[in-house]
């Protein structure tokens, strides 16, 4: 396939892992968050960490916009769902994400409740001009990447002077979370973060740039590399960072340089500050209250706003108190820590973030980690 | 007199509740439609069962239910599906088909000239197959009630003498073969998805497996352990249900599973992995090591199996994870499926 192909070549790998294992001192640890979802889908899909050395651990972030929505926003959608009048639009994968006591969209549309999956936002328009009589909510999710179509389709909305569409927005920012991983109130308890470099999102980046994390490099010190999606791009990143790591360096690094620039893509950006406003806080499965991270509509766009149109509450269910999401995002703890790991959370029954997409640090290490820690125990 | 007045209008008629009753109009569907294209000596009779001579030995039956969305897509339509998804359900016991019933719930307003073409696709693919349709249901429900047409089919079939394939039969050091690319028929019925269209060469490889699995027993005999049809959770829930059932596990070559330049860039789009992709006409077989080659170029000189492949072996391992050295250089674990890739495939 090309343009895949060759971000996959074996031979490169090899190289590279060559190279990380040369350059990473054996007395030093070192471990990296890749903040991404996608980033963390590639480190399984392909295998990458049995090509690091043992001293190299890559700590599995909160990217994935799926898995850090809290339990109270989906119980927020259930509840606008099961509204007669009402069909929620949403992306496939958000119809398992548990709310409060087990709850899920997909329990929500078994039980009548008319939700629909889309596949793009742009379909979720179309529901809304097919049936004009009811109305029609699209389930927005997701970090800067996913914010300009919605923003696009609000537009588009208001042009095509839609009235029975609307927006439940949930979309979140990325930095201020990468921010509050290193310096929340929640650390008090932890006692430490244990992360030494990041592996800075893709796509994000080349929605915002990379000088939003400029900041975030210098005011806590930590490496940052930028790196696409592909499993070469995070082999490199790894390089990069063990390189800064060992030259007390911490600076922002671009690997992605064929698809992200420093400013990013003007016009998306122009697009989202039209529509949306930032939120004094916003909630994240895992870590809580964060300030600063979560969008709204703009009152000029309050007509589209489903929580203002259908007067919705702000629903807050506290995570269970054993789950340790918190610590295991922040590298201090590893999924196998938690009580809850395997037993009480399991992707089939997933409670914290980290198990409830595939791409989550502890669904993760439960699908290729457990069987890692097999092979260990056996070779020992 | 003429058992019916006027002619079913295949062109511009679609079915109703009538349809459905019992009375005159369900018996000329029955008659016009059905018997037409599936046209056996059995239906002929006319009786509410079918009646047939055994010979001896052991006999598989089996049952499965078709909703596939879309019902036609590039590859066949729901009725081929029918036929060939419940013959490749008996050919994985190594055994011949012989009959199948067919059983129709119909949604009110469906369109004759679909129902035709459905019906005379599975009447093609059964006389293909060499099976007969020999006993049949139909049932009209209320629009809203149906998406279109479901269709069930039953079968049986006969086991050669001797013959024993079964899940719990895998033993360490089997090797696992493969009939040919993975993931063809889920990413064509995805490409004619509402709201998912997209353009791709890829037809379903829908397609009866037996006369293959014969050939396949020729060359293999008893080191043939078993074979399993890898549909819905595509190779990678065949595999772990295997691990499971012979308690070992599996490890895989990524570089050796085939798959099509098309399947792989629609999964690449959509997210999805072709080891979790359906399959409609494939199969993986595991065979005892020194039977490998012999089985895999008999396969090989078959047109189903024209891209078929060794791809992985059985090995201790009381977990049951089935494993697999990726293209990359890792390693990985192809777990179960959890949820659903995409519903109705099938």
């Amino acid at each position: 396939m090309k343009y895949a192909d060759e971000f996959r070549d074996k031979e490169i790998a090899l190289g590279l892992a060559k190279a990380i294992r040369s350059e990473a001192d054996p007395e030093k640890s070192y471990r990296f968050m890749e903040f991404c979802g996608g980033h963390t889908h590639a480190i399984s899909r392909y295998g990458l960490e049995d090509m690091l050395p043992k001293n190299v651990r890559m700590i599995h972030g909160p990217g994935c916009p799926v898995c850090v929505l809290p339990a109270g926003r989906i119980d927020m959608a259930i509840r606008l769902a099961e509204r007669p009048d009402v069909i929620l639009c949403v992306y496939g994968d958000l119809m398992r994400v548990p709310g409060s006591q087990g709850a899920s969209l997909l329990k929500a549309k078994a039980r009548g409740a008319d939700v629909r999956m889309v596949y793009s936002t742009i379909d979720a328009i179309r529901v809304a001009e097919e049936i004009p009589g009811r109305a029609v909510v699209f389930f927005a999710i997701g970090f800067e990447t996913t914010t300009p179509p919605t923003a696009v389709m609000i537009r588009l909305a208001e042009k095509k002077q839609l009235k029975n569409f609307s927006v439940f927005c949930n979309h979140v920012l990325t930095p201020p979370a990468m921010q509050n991983i290193l310096e929340s109130p929640d650390i008090r308890n932890i006692g430490r973060v244990e992360i030494d470099g990041f592996v800075g999102p893709a796509h994000v980046s080349i929605i915002i740039g990379t000088e939003p994390y400029e900041f975030f490099a210098e005011e806590f010190g930590k490496p940052v590399v930028i790196a696409g999606f592909e499993p070469l791009d995070m082999m490199q990143a790894i390089l990069m960072l063990v390189r800064q790591v060992n030259e007390h360096r911490h600076e922002v690094e671009n690997q992605y340089s064929r698809a992200v620039t420093r400013d990013g893509n003007l016009r998306a950006k122009e697009e989202v500050s039209d529509v949306f406003e930032l939120r004094d806080q916003f909630e994240w499965r895992g870590l809580g209250l964060v300030p600063y991270s979560g969008l709204k509509l703009k009152r000029a766009y309050a007509k589209y706003d489903a929580e203002v149109r259908f007067d919705m509450n702000e629903l807050r269910v506290a995570d269970n108190p054993a789950c340790e999401c918190g610590a295991i995002l922040r590298g201090v703890k590893k999924p196998v820590d938690c009580k809850l790991f395997g037993t009480m959370c399991t992707p089939e029954t997933p409670m914290g973030s980290c198990m409830v997409s595939s791409e989550g640090a502890c669904a993760a290490h439960w699908t290729y980690g457990r069987f890692r820690d097999h092979q260990q125990r056996r070779a020992s | 007199m003429k058992a019916h007045q006027r002619k079913l209008d295949i062109r511009n008629g679609c079915v109703d509740l009538s349809h459905g009753s019992g009375g005159r109009a369900m018996s000329q569907l029955i008659s016009g439609l059905f018997h037409e294209a599936f046209g056996n000596e059995w239906l002929a009779c006319g009786n509410d069962q079918s009646a047939f001579d055994v010979g001896a030995g052991r006999m598989v039956m089996t049952t499965d239910g078709y909703v596939v969305s879309p019902l036609f897509f590039p590859g066949g339509n729901i009725g081929s599906l029918a036929v060939h998804g419940t013959v490749n359900d008996i050919a994985m016991a190594g055994a011949r088909p012989l009959y199948l019933s067919a059983s129709f719930i119909i949604e009110e307003g469906f369109r004759f000239s679909d129902l035709k073409m459905i019906a005379d696709s599975m009447g093609e693919a059964a006389r293909a197959a060499g099976v007969y349709i020999i006993t049949g249901d139909t049932k009209v429900v209320e629009r809203g009630k149906a998406d279109g047409l479901f269709i069930s089919t039953a079968g049986i079939g006969v086991v050669p003498a001797g013959l024993d394939l079964s899940a719990g039969n895998a033993r360490v050091g089997d090797r696992v073969l493969i009939s040919g690319t993975l993931g063809d028929h889920g990413v064509a019925i995805m490409s004619k998805r509402q709201n998912l269209a997209f353009e791709t060469e890829i037809v379903s490889d829908s397609a009866s497996l037996h006369e293959f699995v014969a050939s396949m027993l020729a060359a293999g005999g008893k080191g043939i352990r078993l074979m399993r049809d890898p549909t819905r959770g595509g190779l990678a829930a065949t595999l772990n249900e295997i691990a499971q059932q012979s308690g070992l596990g599996f490890r895989l070559q990524e570089a050796s599973i085939p798959v099509k330049p098309g399947v792989a860039a629609a999964c690449e789009l959509l997210g999805l992995d072709p080891l979790y992709v359906a399959n409609e006409g494939k199969l993986a077989a595991i065979v005892a090591p020194e039977v490998a080659a012999a089985v895999l170029a008999a396969m090989r000189v078959h047109p189903l199996g024209r891209d078929a492949a060794e791809i992985g072996e059985a090995v201790a391992d009381d977990h049951h994870f089935v494993q697999m050295a990726t293209s990359f250089g890792g390693g990985r674990i192809v777990d179960w499926l959890s949820g659903e890739q995409l519903p109705r495939i099938c």
